[in-house]
């Protein structure tokens, strides 16, 4: 992975000094509350329902066991002893005192951890496949270039002051684990006829109160003019994108209002006057920062085939989640694991100190000190030796972090929601528990196959409900909350935004609701192998209104 | 009119904190000053100002409660989760929120 250099060191020990010295003053009264917001929020610290929080970054998703102790350290010493991870494969922490940020950062400082531009009009923590350079379908590992738009996102001059915030994505798989299409910038890595590596661009999706699928502005972008088409593509955004709503600012609104075709032509003039700059990616920078990325020497472990179909044998539970929790790796002796943070009944993407210290523990016996968070609030180990699968399920067992449920309906994403959030209107965490409890017969799961289920507490969509196979929004009615329902969201490489199912669903309704909607479609499916997004996109939304609301009107909430 | 209190986040940990009868910021809401009349709330509304510009608190808010029982009870879910914390079991030393008072 990337390690920083004496710059890096120096820039974000700057940093952590500057801010320091900022929450000094602002302690002492000489910096007032407006003054320092803005200072606070470009340092990733924001104030909620109950305290402060800090969002840390995690650059495309990836750290390693030093980094994993040093959170699971500061989840110790400076909160209440857990971090959430997010959607953005980031790491927020809920309780911290602004008093002791500056130590906090400090610490992170010192294994290479920021939180710089986690909050803010600014370009976001760059996201990646949480399966890079590890999945058997890459055609390239996505993260040197999430590393590249990294360090030349970092305090960007041109663009720290965008109209509203910005969210690139990048993927190397044709299967599309990044959500790409639901991003401000989605780059698919692929290569041309000729074998050259290069990007597909997608402009302009986004979730929020106006989802929107990412329009394709570029087929074949060649890899050296990454930073000079994306810094186009910013250009563009900045002099034309809207600053006199909040609502209307990201740049999803400008490609619906302009259309792609002619802000790709925007995009393309720009572009023109930048491609043979000092942006084009010299073939020995790309080199040097995929150095850090290459693949890691994994030793023959073919003995791991024997093992494991024996131990599968053995245990069920085991078999179980091997088959739910385990990836195949471009390595056909080695596997990646999927560390799921949803325990039935529990809170989506909290770890706790103790678990962070195992997970770290596990990735440097048994994963080459790798770590990974994903988009769907999961941690990945990508390189493990089948021949060592046992001994870690063994080891997460023991601390309750082998469910075995990944991408099934109890694997659901929710956002921090009203039981934390200063926007939210609505809870998320305890809607997912209880479907998570509902459904959490490993039995039950199996049978229902691929369902994602993700919800939000709120319109600007955090917890992805737009893209949910089975979308929750909460929403604030009459004081009470009520949950809007949405069915046929996706986020791969078939991008839909989901459709609202009909009238919402008060909390102590949700639950049958989701029950009636999952019965709906083991009644109608072709077969098994009939997934439930499939089933819906065949047979439409009707089946399931008729199912949850009968005769009587189904009008939206 | 709706009963009202003064309340906000302490500038230091940011933690929810109510104008209690003394002047000073508690941090439970069962402790804090109930203005009744419309010249109370501009009081709070005042003291609010000031302690936001003194840089003790900050989001300085008067929020609706009605008191039965003797129980003061913010009439919106928000502000019942902020007096309470987080509604289901989220770290170990730490109480959920009561769910009779989240719900009522």
């Amino acid at each position: 992975m990337y390690r920083y250099d004496e710059f890096d060191h120096a820039f974000v020990a700057e940093r952590v000094a500057q801010f320091r010295d900022q929450v000094e003053r602002r302690l002492s009264g000489e910096l007032s509350e407006d003054a320092f917001k803005p200072l606070r929020l470009m340092n990733g610290v924001y104030l909620q329902l109950h305290a402060y929080m800090l969002r840390i970054a995690i650059p495309y998703g990836t750290l390693n066991s030093k980094q994993m102790r040093m959170l699971a350290h500061v989840a110790r010493t400076y909160d209440r002893g857990y971090g959430h991870f997010t959607t953005r494969q980031n790491l927020q922490f809920n309780w911290p005192k602004l008093s002791d940020m500056p130590n906090v950062l400090a610490e992170l400082a010192s294994v290479e951890m920021h939180a710089i531009q986690t909050s803010g009009n600014c370009i976001r923590n760059v996201t990646a496949d949480h399966f890079a350079g590890a999945a058997a379908d890459e055609v390239a590992d996505p993260r040197p270039y999430a590393e590249i738009l990294r360090q030349w996102s970092s305090v960007h001059p041109e663009f720290s002051f965008l109209p509203r915030k910005f969210k690139i994505a990048v993927t190397g798989a044709e299967r599309d684990r990044a959500a790409i299409q639901v991003h401000d910038i989605g780059l698919h890595l692929k290569k041309n006829d000729k074998g050259e590596i290069g990007f597909a661009v997608y402009v302009g999706g986004g979730q929020g109160r106006t989802p929107m699928v990412a329009k394709l502005i570029r087929e074949f972008l060649p890899e050296e003019d990454l930073l000079s088409y994306t810094t186009a593509v910013m250009r563009v955004y900045n002099l034309h994108g809207r600053r006199d709503n909040k609502y209307k600012a990201r740049i999803k609104i400008l490609v619906h209002e302009t259309g792609a075709e002619e802000l790709a032509r925007q995009v393309e003039v720009e572009f023109a006057q930048l491609r043979d700059t000092e942006l084009k990616l010299p073939e020995a920078d790309v080199a040097a920062i995929s150095a850090y990325f290459a693949p890691p020497a994994l030793a023959e472990r073919a003995e791991g085939w024997e093992s494991l179909a024996r131990w599968k044998k053995a245990d069920p539970d085991f078999a179980r989640w091997v088959q739910q929790n385990v990836q195949p790796h471009k390595n056909p002796d080695y596997g990646m694991v999927t560390i799921s943070l949803k325990p039935i009944g529990g809170i989506p993407g909290d770890a706790t100190d103790s678990q962070m210290d195992a997970v770290a523990d596990i990735a440097e016996e048994y994963a080459l000190d790798e770590i990974r968070v994903s988009h769907e609030q999961n941690l990945i180990l990508p390189h493990v030796a089948l021949a060592d699968l046992e001994p870690v399920y063994r080891a997460l067992v023991a601390h309750g972090l082998a469910t075995a449920n990944a991408g099934l309906i109890t694997d659901i994403i929710a956002c921090p929601g009203l039981d934390y959030c200063a926007l939210a209107n609505a809870r998320s965490i305890p809607v997912a528990q209880e479907i998570s409890s509902r459904f959490g017969s490993p039995e039950r799961q199996e049978e229902i196959g691929e369902l994602k289920i993700k919800i939000s507490g709120c319109i600007n969509a955090c917890g992805h409900h737009h893209v949910g196979h089975i979308g929750l929004l909460g929403v604030e009615k009459k004081g009470a909350e009520l949950y809007q329902i949405t069915l046929g969201g996706s986020g791969d490489e078939h991008t839909s935004i989901g459709e609202i199912i009909g009238r919402g669903f008060e909390p102590n309704k949700v639950t049958d609701a989701i029950e009636t909607i999952v019965d709906t479609y083991l009644g109608l499916r072709l077969d098994k192998s009939e997934t439930f997004l499939a089933a819906y996109r065949r047979v439409g939304p009707q089946p399931f209104k008729d199912a949850l609301y009968g005769g009587s009107t189904a009008e939206a909430a | 009119m709706v009963d009202k209190v003064l309340t906000a986040n302490r500038l230091a940990d940011g933690i929810a904190v109510w104008l209690d009868a003394g002047g000073e910021w508690t941090t439970s809401l069962q402790d804090a000053l109930v203005a009744r009349h419309a010249e109370a709330v501009s009081a709070l509304e005042d003291i609010g100002k000031k302690a936001y510009a003194d840089n003790k608190v900050v989001d300085v808010n008067v929020v609706e409660v009605q008191e039965t029982d003797g129980i003061l009870w913010p009439l919106r879910l928000r502000e019942r989760i902020r007096a309470q914390g987080p509604t289901m079991v989220y770290a170990k030393g730490y109480a959920p929120a009561d769910p009779e008072f989240i719900a009522v």
